[in-house]
């Protein structure tokens, strides 16, 4: 008795306090179903249908071929980091020095992680907009920070205002993190909205965790990368990655570009954690930098046809939906059906066979919509839709 | 000219009006009339279908010959070209680069037919001086697509 008893309290205390406030991944279930069903089209997971185009695999695998199969610097290859420093300030606009603002993660969920661990004290506020992509708030509490989320609506398709921000800004609030484009609703922001932004971190002296992994997946309009902003690269972490525009998701490799102060801070967690990122994945990224310009291009050109596609065609079934100029995903909302995301989702996958995220997954503000990531193939969208209208049918109100 | 309509069609000929319409935003009319345009310019050339002849077994060759020209005056090449790509068996004719002139794709039912065609066509004419044929053994890729062994990469399950 006294045994098992021990047993039990010991169990309950095996797992820190800390991890015991993260809340497990809400559609966890719901794609372990979906992983049972053959016959199911799933918009569900954010990730290119496209294979890494060949000639960047081709020069990951003649890496290993010549014997690149060690460790490489903490701070990820040299040559890499030229590469990079070349390529945002030509392609973003800032200046980045190689061997001090650079840091190679293992995408960018490590430099989030890193970024956090790096600036929060305990209890040190994270203010970020909402809908929100699932890692934010986790790595915030993991880093023993509080999460505070700002909502946005789709009457300012989805961009988050400054005043918003400012209006929960308190002695308490260390950072603004900011995923634009955004997962999961494909909302971009203009210039103009991210210098007001600016003004609100200048004003109240915070830092910006900026996510620009979708940087280069913009339709008709420029992305502007916060930390081109005037006086913002000074105060902006700004993470991004391989991993959407070059379809390198498997490869695992990102960067974190910073003041030196806190790339040297981020480094010094990535040494003892991570070591360094696998050298073929870096291998693949310099070839990737160096001339993966035209398949961005033209995959780009590919996932503005499917955006169009299935953006007219949401709207068509009847869930109303904003245009997204960013990203791979559409936000629809699926009000008219009178369920709950959730429920929405649910259903939808058990009759239909189709796979969507349940906005609720992404916070308050995302319940009454759902994401529908169009990284499928044409005729799948095409088919999901087909399926969808038979669902609204259904269940409209 | 609309490139997206013609880069739609280029990857697939059977897009159907509507779906080219949704894809590009642009209307049906603007699709039908962009499309039009371009097949009396003879920007479309033609729609054809990328066929896999080797699961059906037939007898069927490809070849490629290179053929050395003897230029002839003020027409060059052109003249000599015209008199080999009007044979029905020259699917493909281009003037090239390097060691040889005239690259020549056939198709044929035997390798028989091809170097009768070879022998009796190509050879005789007065300015070819000589000819070099390749038979192709195995087709790997046509027009961008890989033929076999090219499996489906299935999403691993992932939560985030």
């Amino acid at each position: 008795m006294s045994a098992r008893r021990s047993v039990r309290r010991s169990k309950r205390e095996i797992i820190s306090r800390r991890v015991g406030r993260v809340s497990p991944s809400g559609i966890r279930k719901f794609f372990d179903l979906l992983s049972t069903m053959d016959d199911a089209i799933s918009l569900g997971v954010g990730e290119p249908d496209f294979v890494t185009p060949w000639h960047i695999s081709e020069a990951g695998i003649s890496g290993i071929e010549k014997g690149y199969t060690m460790y490489t610097s903490n701070w990820g290859m040299p040559e890499l980091r030229q590469e990079l420093a070349r390529n945002l300030a030509a392609r973003c606009g800032v200046e980045y020095d190689p061997d001090r603002e650079l840091l190679i993660t293992v995408g960018v969920s490590e430099g989030l992680d890193l970024a956090m661990r790096a600036v929060l004290n305990p209890r040190d506020e994270v203010i970020s907009p909402e809908p929100t992509y699932v890692s934010y708030e986790s790595c915030t509490v993991l880093a023993e920070g509080v999460f505070v989320p700002v909502s946005t609506v789709v009457e300012n398709q989805f961009r988050v205002k400054a005043a918003d921000i400012e209006e929960r800004v308190t002695s308490r609030t260390k950072a603004i993190l900011l995923g634009y484009p955004n997962n999961p609703t494909g909302a971009v922001m203009e210039r103009a909205d991210l210098e007001e932004i600016a003004d609100v971190a200048r004003r109240h002296d915070l830092l910006v965790i900026s996510d620009e992994i979708y940087d280069q997946l913009v339709y008709g309009i420029k992305h502007t990368c916060f930390a081109s902003l005037p006086g913002m690269k000074e105060r902006t972490i700004f993470l991004g990655g391989f991993s959407k525009a070059y379809a390198m998701t498997g490869w695992r490799i990102g960067y974190a570009a910073a003041p030196a102060e806190i790339i040297e801070a981020m480094t010094k967690i990535h040494q003892y954690t991570i070591m360094c990122v696998p050298i073929m994945a870096q291998m693949a990224a310099i070839e990737a930098l160096k001339s993966g310009e035209a398949a961005v291009r033209e995959m780009v050109a590919d996932y503005d046809r499917r955006r169009r596609v299935m953006v007219k065609g949401l709207n068509a079934i009847g869930l109303s939906c904003f245009e997204p100029k960013g990203a791979f995903y559409a936000f629809p909302s699926i009000k008219v059906t009178g369920l709950s995301s959730q429920d929405f989702a649910e259903k939808l996958l058990v009759e239909e066979r189709v796979a969507v995220v349940p906005g609720s997954a992404f916070g308050d503000s995302g319940e009454g919509y759902v994401r529908c990531c169009y990284a499928t193939a044409l005729d799948d969208i095409r088919e999901a839709l087909r399926r969808m209208r038979r669902f609204v049918q259904r269940h409209r109100l | 000219m609309n490139r997206e309509v013609l880069e739609v069609l280029e990857k697939d000929a059977k897009a159907t009006l509507k779906q080219i319409s949704a894809m590009t935003g642009l209307s049906v009319n603007q699709v039908r009339k962009t499309i039009e345009e371009a097949e009396k310019n003879r920007v479309i050339i033609k729609y054809k279908t990328v066929i896999n002849w080797e699961k059906l077994e037939e007898e069927r060759v490809q070849a490629l010959i290179e053929v050395k020209i003897q230029p002839q005056k003020d027409v060059g090449f052109d003249a000599i070209a015209e008199r080999i790509y009007r044979f029905p068996e020259a699917r493909s004719v281009y003037l090239v680069s390097g060691a040889y002139d005239l690259a020549v794709f056939v198709v044929a039912r035997t390798e028989h037919d091809v170097a009768k065609f070879v022998s009796d066509k190509l050879a005789s004419l007065e300015s070819v001086q000589g000819t070099a044929t390749h038979f192709f053994l195995k087709p790997y890729k046509e027009d961008g697509e890989i033929l076999e062994g090219q499996e489906k990469v299935r999403r691993q399950p992932l939560t985030l």
